[in-house]
């Protein structure tokens, strides 16, 4: 890994565009690397930089280093863009991209780790709606043991102090009864509820 | 896998099917009833761990899908509905096989040992085994021109690759009802899963393509493998001309000549009434 840490090796990567940090090298964690390794159980160091993820990736277009980027950041210990980037929140985990890598690399089991990473960090959520709704869906779950879609779209609407987007596609499925004003819940939610709590790692 | 074997099983809606799809889970369950088997809902199953839990909580997501596998019965197998449910359920039972420490912590949390053995299988490996109940093809379905839209469903975490999916499964039995599939660009892209809730602006182009692709194979209406995806593909589709989108469930119940309830069809943004009445396949 000490290669990496010269400016000509990264500029080298060419085909994705890594960050201009100038002389600012020093921000560069080059163990992040194996933290993320670690964290994940995902041995993505065998990255070929192929782009098969990229390339099939339904929301690369939408990313801003895309998956094989995001991979070649963590390589040369780039944290800041990588835990700051859209791309960690925009994988959902359809696994198009695991498919098509022929190093088989489980690349949204790394997003998942490098998501809470930028948690545990308290870095700049730079997809805050995306944390908001999952956050409201775990508050559904620790409540009810399951979803309750209602409930969840009426607290993440709060959250994000915006009333009036979506109100036709919610006042829709309303009418079409898609929408349960009651949640449907477990015998006895504080049992899921304590998993939140005792299962800190 | 042999129909007789099959009589009792356990099963896992999940949220989706338990709420916001229930003409899935309803349809889905006649045809298994018809089938002959007996679903016996998993007594207090929670969530699957799906989505937001792994998104930020992939310990809480584990615990998840381990409390549901700890209710299944043993010596039955477990049915499950929803893809992302069962990518979930199967990835926590794959790290309890692999992992000591992982079925020591279950045992401390859930007081049984994990079923290692328990079979957990999709709604579609029930199908490919009994799908054609034996019967000659027909003309149940005539010549209904469908998109067969399996999302992620097909695409697995590396750890998961050797096991079974069944691309091909809608084609293959809707045609032997009468059916006609299309071949077409977008089978197997994703949705947009919850980003539609965050980023409905990343999510519409997607399911506008989806849509459009249907639309220019010939398609009269989209069959979709999971309830997210036909609810992405409804509310967030802003083409004026859409497509109507059944659940595969729900096509079944119609191949098999059930009754196609009211109630169902009802629960549909884009109605397929029409379509349906100009094939003659509801009064």
């Amino acid at each position: 890994m000490q290669a990496s840490r010269s400016t000509a090796m990264i500029l080298a990567a060419g085909e994705i565009s890594l960050p201009n940090r100038g002389n600012d090298m020093l921000e560069i964690d080059t163990s992040f690397c194996d933290t993320v390794v670690q964290r994940s159980g995902e041995e993505f160091r065998r990255c070929l930089q192929c782009m098969s993820c990229a390339g099939g990736c339904p929301f690369s277009h939408a990313m801003t280093y895309r998956p094989n980027g995001v991979i070649r950041l963590i390589q040369y210990g780039f944290v800041r863009e990588v835990l700051e980037s859209p791309d960690i929140w925009l994988c959902v985990g359809c696994n198009t991209c695991s498919i098509a890598c022929p190093m088989a690399i489980d690349i949204p089991g790394m997003m998942d780790a490098l998501r809470e990473i930028a948690i545990e960090n308290k870095v700049k959520i730079n997809e805050s709606a995306i944390l908001s709704f999952h956050q409201e869906v775990l508050n559904s779950i620790q409540r009810y043991g399951r979803t309750h879609k209602l409930e969840i779209m009426m607290r993440y609407k709060l959250r994000r102090r915006d009333f009036f987007t979506d109100m036709d596609v919610g006042l829709k499925m309303m009418a079409k009864r898609k929408l349960d004003l009651m949640p449907s819940k477990i015998a006895d939610p504080k049992v899921v509820a304590k998993l939140f709590s005792e299962a800190e790692k | 896998m042999k129909t007789q074997t099959l009589e009792n099983i356990s099963y896992f809606p999940g949220c989706s099917l338990a709420t916001s799809a229930k003409e899935n889970n309803q349809s889905l369950k006649k045809v298994c009833a018809h089938m002959g088997m007996r679903l016996q809902e998993l007594n207090d199953w929670n969530c699957c761990g799906s989505s937001s839990a792994h998104s930020i909580r992939s310990d809480v997501a584990f615990h998840l899908a381990c409390r549901n596998l700890s209710l299944a019965p043993k010596g039955r197998p477990l049915l499950v509905a929803c893809p992302s449910c069962i990518l979930r359920l199967k990835s926590a039972h794959h790290r309890l096989k692999e992992d000591p420490a992982a079925c020591e912590e279950y045992e401390r949390r859930w007081g049984r040992e994990p079923d290692l053995d328990l079979q957990i299988i999709h709604f579609f490996e029930l199908m490919k085994a009994n799908g054609h109940l034996g019967s000659a093809p027909s003309e149940a379905l005539q010549g209904l021109k469908f998109a067969p839209y399996y999302g992620c469903m097909l695409a697995y975490p590396p750890q998961l690759r050797h096991e079974n999916r069944y691309y091909g499964l809608m084609e293959n039995l809707l045609s032997h009802f009468g059916a006609e599939s299309l071949i077409w660009d977008y089978a197997s892209r994703c949705c947009g899963t919850f980003l539609s809730v965050a980023r409905p602006d990343v999510v519409t182009p997607m399911v506008n393509q989806i849509m459009q692709g249907a639309i220019n194979a010939g398609a009269e209406c989209l069959v979709t493998a999971c309830a997210m995806c036909h609810l992405n593909l409804e509310i967030r589709c802003n083409l004026k001309e859409k497509l109507p989108i059944f659940h595969f469930s729900e096509l079944l119940t119609l191949a098999y000549g059930l009754p196609l309830k009211k109630n169902w069809l009802t629960k549909h943004l884009v109605d397929p009434l029409p379509l349906l009445k100009q094939r003659r396949l509801v009064a």
